[in-house]
């Protein structure tokens, strides 16, 4: 009886995220981005693909940690073939840095948008089109109305966009399924070591559709996410001379 | 099928065209002078100038004593040239092959064309009568030979239709003129009495080439057929080429679109048929006042699908003009490639990859922003930074080198380095601080330097010492020195980029 009724309710859970809009990933895709334990915030613990995540960044320092983020998440995302849309006004990504996140730099088209008011525009496109599998969009603005509309895109298309927002001061609310906030923080090495470790993200999942939200330190290690459990303090005033 | 060509000759070229420009001067004589060796001849004249007895050639002077109400325009040279070559494309709606055959004449190649406008008798017709409302007095003549046709068109008292085989009966009561031929060949065959073409038409070749010279005895084969002769058209054909006619002119929106549509319908069933796709397309419209204008558009790849190509030309529907209305549609393959049966060449995924719909994703974007505007990147052979990825245009052309990971690279990069203030104590040390933008950041760890020469073969200046450096937020930041250590003048730190 009480198998059956934690089976119920367990049914019952998945319906209703399915009614909220998640829905299951593809049997047979490649689910597990390599997030370890940052995973569990997802619905079932599966990175959602087809949707589209929002990252924010207030600065360059920000954006390029969120660059590097979205990196490693590609990697994953092509392994399963299909192209990348990197699709921008003002860019700055410099495509050799992708090497070292594991995405070939000659598989990702980047669309140098000339007009600000394209963006949005290209990545609803590129989002429809299901040979690709997966765009980022860097942009400034992003409103419900068109966060709607790149997410009704997804849907259909089981693609999975990563919009960048640069530069925001305040966050309206959007459609998106996620929204994070990347900050570099200092990266360690062995103790008494000089210089500059791998590269350390404080990562921030503010919001998450169906998910716990969290805050996690994850080190980019060996072309893989690691997830720094207890944070050691780092004394300041390192000398490395 | 045998050829058939059509002469068109504009009697009064010229002076039509003057008498169009300006309405008052129909019915009058005047006539057109340019200087030559200092005195003023004509070259051109109307009807009503020629009953005086005004002829081409004559002197202003004297063409006024015995026309005193003449009036004389300044003739300009090449003018005629300009306004064949403008009739000439309004001729492209009677057929795809126009030639200019200067001074005063048009050469079509109207095989297969004529029974558009029901015949012969009706197709020429329709051009003496259209071109009258215009303004311009003409004489069409067709038949089986270029030679022929323009004999008949400029000599011929009647019969302007040779019908086929019969040019060679058509030529032989002709005059000499009738050949094309120089002023001094026909001088020389007045003098000896050929006044016709029969008169002479059976001499043996040798005879005719002595006394004549070759290109008489050519221009003769030429009207007969014996030689062959071929049209030089005004614009190259097409070999993919689609037209529609309107029965009635349109200009709405929706009927500019279906018109589009089934014009790719039939020109991509043609190309589909022979394997082929199309790289570029051009839709030329033409209105019924006169006016036309076109659209292109490109494709990244051979592409025979009409759902695409509608696709590509409705993102710029919106400049057609249709002003009062458009009578016809054509559409031109510019470029079309064979179509390559493999099309998942795009980086050879491996499954669930349509490489296609990706293709025709990036013709979609290209159409909006632009090609110049999409870059992909290859490894490029350099060390310097701003040079390693090898923007390359070809989508499916692979790395010929493997991307480089032993350095590291930021993430984000400014596409021109920014001098910032900083301050090192040592050389060939990072720096303790430095100030970008106003703000101090104080460098904790740093890695470095990577010494990258600059690539003198290709500009010159100084080399740069690359740091990793990280600040106190752990903020990573590429900075370097332009050059060597100067203990004296410390400015010459830069910001480069942004690490992950």
């Amino acid at each position: 009886m009480l198998q059956t009724k934690e089976e119920i309710i367990s049914r019952l859970r998945q319906d209703m995220m399915r009614w909220e809009g998640f829905r299951p990933p593809q049997p047979g895709a490649n689910n597990d981005l390599g997030l370890g334990v940052v995973a569990a915030a997802f619905p079932d613990g599966i990175f959602p693909t087809g949707a589209i995540h929002e990252f924010i960044s207030s600065s360059p320092e920000d954006t390029a940690a969120s660059g590097g983020f979205i990196a490693g998440l590609i990697q994953k995302l092509l392994s399963d073939g299909g192209a990348c849309l990197w699709i921008s006004y003002t860019r700055r990504i410099y495509p050799p840095a992708l090497k070292l996140f594991g995405v070939d730099p000659d598989r990702v088209i980047f669309v140098d948008v000339p007009l600000q008011k394209d963006v949005l525009w290209v990545t609803e496109e590129a989002l429809k089109c299901e040979g690709v599998a997966t765009v980022v969009c860097e942009t400034k603005d992003l409103s419900f109305t068109e966060s709607q509309r790149l997410q009704l895109a997804v849907e259909k298309s089981h693609v999975t966009g990563f919009v960048l927002r640069k530069d925001v001061k305040k966050a309206n609310t959007t459609a998106c399924v996620t929204r994070w906030k990347i900050r570099p923080v200092r990266s360690q090495l062995r103790s008494g070591m000089p210089g500059v470790g791998y590269p350390r993200w404080q990562v921030e999942l503010l919001k998450v559709r169906n998910g716990k939200p969290g805050n996690w330190t994850v080190e980019w290690k060996k072309q893989n996410f690691q997830t720094v459990i207890a944070p050691r303090i780092i004394e300041p005033n390192r000398q490395y001379a | 099928m045998p050829k058939r060509f059509a002469s068109i000759w504009f009697r009064h070229l010229l002076t039509d065209q003057k008498a169009i420009r300006q309405k008052g001067l129909k019915g009058k004589a005047y006539v057109f002078a340019e200087p030559e060796h200092g005195r003023m001849l004509i070259t051109a004249l109307t009807e009503e100038a020629r009953k005086y007895g005004v002829t081409e050639g004559m002197t202003v002077a004297d063409a006024r004593v015995i026309a005193p109400d003449l009036l004389v325009f300044d003739g300009k040279p090449d003018r005629n040239l300009k306004l064949l070559t403008g009739l000439a494309e309004w001729f492209l709606r009677y057929t795809p092959l126009v030639q200019l055959d200067p001074p005063d004449g048009l050469l079509l190649d109207v095989t297969g064309c004529t029974h558009l406008k029901g015949g012969e008798k009706a197709y020429l017709q329709e051009i003496v009568s259209r071109l009258k409302t215009i303004g311009y007095d003409v004489r069409p003549a067709i038949a089986d030979t270029i030679g022929a046709a323009w004999g008949v068109a400029r000599c011929a008292a009647s019969g302007l239709i040779v019908p086929e085989g019969a040019h060679r009966n058509a030529l032989m009561p002709l005059p000499p003129s009738a050949l094309r031929l120089p002023t001094d060949v026909l001088l020389k065959l007045r003098n000896l009495g050929l006044y016709q073409i029969s008169s002479f038409v059976y001499m043996p070749n040798s005879v005719l080439r002595r006394r004549f010279g070759k290109n008489m005895v050519l221009r003769l084969h030429q009207a007969l057929g014996q030689e062959v002769e071929f049209l030089f058209p005004l614009k190259e054909p097409v070999p993919y080429s689609e037209r529609m006619e309107c029965l009635e002119a349109i200009s709405t929106r929706p009927s500019i679109e279906i018109a589009l549509n089934s014009l790719l319908e039939k020109l991509c069933k043609r190309l589909y048929g022979e394997g082929m796709g199309l790289r570029s397309a051009v839709l030329t419209w033409y209105r019924v006042d006169g006016k036309n204008g076109n659209i292109t558009i490109g494709t990244n790849h051979a592409s025979n699908r009409v759902n695409h190509l509608f696709k590509l030309f409705f993102i710029k529907l919106e400049s057609i003009e249709p002003g009062l209305g458009i009578e016809l549609f054509v559409l031109d393959a510019l470029k079309t490639e064979p179509t390559s049966d493999k099309q998942s060449e795009l980086w050879s995924a491996k499954g669930g990859t349509d490489s296609e719909e990706v293709a025709e994703l990036l013709d979609r974007v290209a159409g909006r922003i632009g090609n110049t505007h999409i870059h992909r990147y290859l490894p490029g052979e350099h060390y310097w930074p701003e040079r390693t990825p090898e923007p390359n245009s070809d989508i499916k052309k692979a790395p010929e080198s493997e991307w480089r990971t032993d350095k590291p690279r930021p993430m984000q990069i400014l596409d021109q380095p920014e001098r910032v203030e900083a301050m090192a104590l040592t050389p060939d040390y990072p720096p303790k601080l430095f100030i970008w933008k106003g703000e101090q950041h104080v460098i904790v760890g740093a890695d470095g330097p990577e010494r990258i020469e600059r690539e003198w073969w290709l500009e010159p200046g100084e080399h740069r010492d690359y740091y990793v450096a990280e600040d106190e937020d752990g903020r990573r930041y590429w900075l370097f020195r332009s050059g060597h250590y100067n203990a004296e003048n410390n400015q010459h730190w830069y910001l480069h980029g942004f690490f992950a």
